[in-house]
């Protein structure tokens, strides 16, 4: 496989949230996503009740997938900060560790420069924690979920 | 890549519908979303031109029951089919665990399965995948039209290497489901043999 699976377990899910949740506050934000690349939503704090953060997730991935293949034309590693200004809310968008996407929407009650700022230490934190993320998904003998799976739980879940 | 996660106890994976264009990829998903279950399925995204061709890919999230207690999820994406989007192609097959190549049947569009089946097998080559050991499956679509290739002969051209295909014409759901259902199932497996390794 091109690049191995990513398993998040519950320590780390928990440290995830927890930098997102004070992101918020401390940027003064209406809502953070961390998202994988592939457009998996990992984890988000704040004000997420009235938004389909399943499309954000995707949507966001395809932006960052489309200004990365910008960035392969221009000979430029990537394009690691987005900003996308709107009239009422804004977005923020930065990549962690080429791996994930750290999404912060955020209105005038606050303003980029503060998001910028909270945002850097928040993406330190975040990297810490990704690369023990992968470095477990990687560990051979950790058990994934699916060994214990049979051909037919596979088998029932397509069952009429 | 597929994404699990332990405390939310949910596996996520990608499928990615592929094709020439107008071969109906979208039109794959836009059945799926019709005959889903409001449940389980999240909104169906298209990013596409004024003229309603892909842009750049549809989406569609699909939850398809538990497994041992994980919620099992598909995300659907499409891939704009028609040639000089070969750049989006790429960006979408990223992390991809599944593909369905729909093919269309219409003997005019022969050479359209061909090169984009090509452009298939390079573009996941230059992410470092293979399409002979990737979960794959092939559906003939438009079989309802009135100058289509017989199955035999796409079957020969297309499906070299023996994966599940299907006939559908997907307007009207025919293979649809079945398309769908094969794939899903052989990229679980997949999971569950890397998980035996």
């Amino acid at each position: 496989m091109a690049s191995p699976q990513m398993v998040m377990y519950e320590e780390e899910f928990a440290q995830v949230q927890a930098v997102t949740d004070r992101l918020v506050q401390d940027a003064n934000a209406r809502v953070v996503f961390v998202v994988d690349k592939n457009g998996q939503l990992i984890a988000g704090s704040g004000d997420t009740g009235d938004l389909d953060t399943t499309s954000l997730a995707s949507l966001a991935a395809g932006n960052i997938a489309a200004t990365g293949g910008i960035a392969q034309l221009l000979r430029e590693q990537e394009f690691a900060t987005q900003y996308h200004e709107g009239v009422r809310q804004n977005v923020h968008i930065q990549i962690v560790s080429s791996r994930v996407i750290l999404v912060v929407i955020f209105d005038n009650r606050t303003s980029l420069g503060l998001v910028r700022l909270r945002v850097k230490r928040a993406n330190e934190q975040l990297m810490r924690i990704f690369e023990m993320v992968m470095a477990k998904a990687q560990d051979p003998y950790r058990a994934s979920p699916f060994a214990e799976i049979t051909d037919d739980d596979i088998d029932n879940l397509f069952n009429d | 890549m597929s994404f699990i996660n332990y405390l939310s106890r949910e596996i996520n994976c990608k499928i990615v519908y592929y094709g020439p264009g107008l071969c109906g990829k979208t039109t794959n998903l836009q059945y799926i979303y019709n005959r889903t279950n409001p449940d389980a399925k999240g909104k169906m995204i298209s990013l596409a031109t004024e003229t309603e061709r892909t842009l750049f890919f549809d989406f569609l999230p699909l939850e398809i029951g538990e497994i041992r207690g994980f919620k099992t999820r598909f995300h659907l994406y499409t891939v704009p089919g028609q040639v000089f989007y070969d750049a989006s192609r790429k960006l979408i097959l990223k992390g991809v665990d599944g593909v369905v190549f729909v093919a269309d049947s219409q003997m005019l569009r022969a050479e359209a399965n061909i090169e984009s089946m090509d452009n298939l097998r390079t573009n996941l080559a230059e992410q470092g995948y293979n399409l002979d050991t990737l979960p794959y499956v092939i559906q003939y679509n438009k079989r309802d039209m009135p100058a289509v290739s017989p199955v035999e002969e796409l079957r020969q051209m297309l499906n070299t290497g023996n994966v599940p295909d299907f006939s559908a014409v997907a307007t009207t759901g025919e293979g649809v489901f079945e398309t769908l259902k094969s794939v899903a199932k052989l990229v679980l497996t997949e999971l569950k043999r890397g998980a035996a390794r």
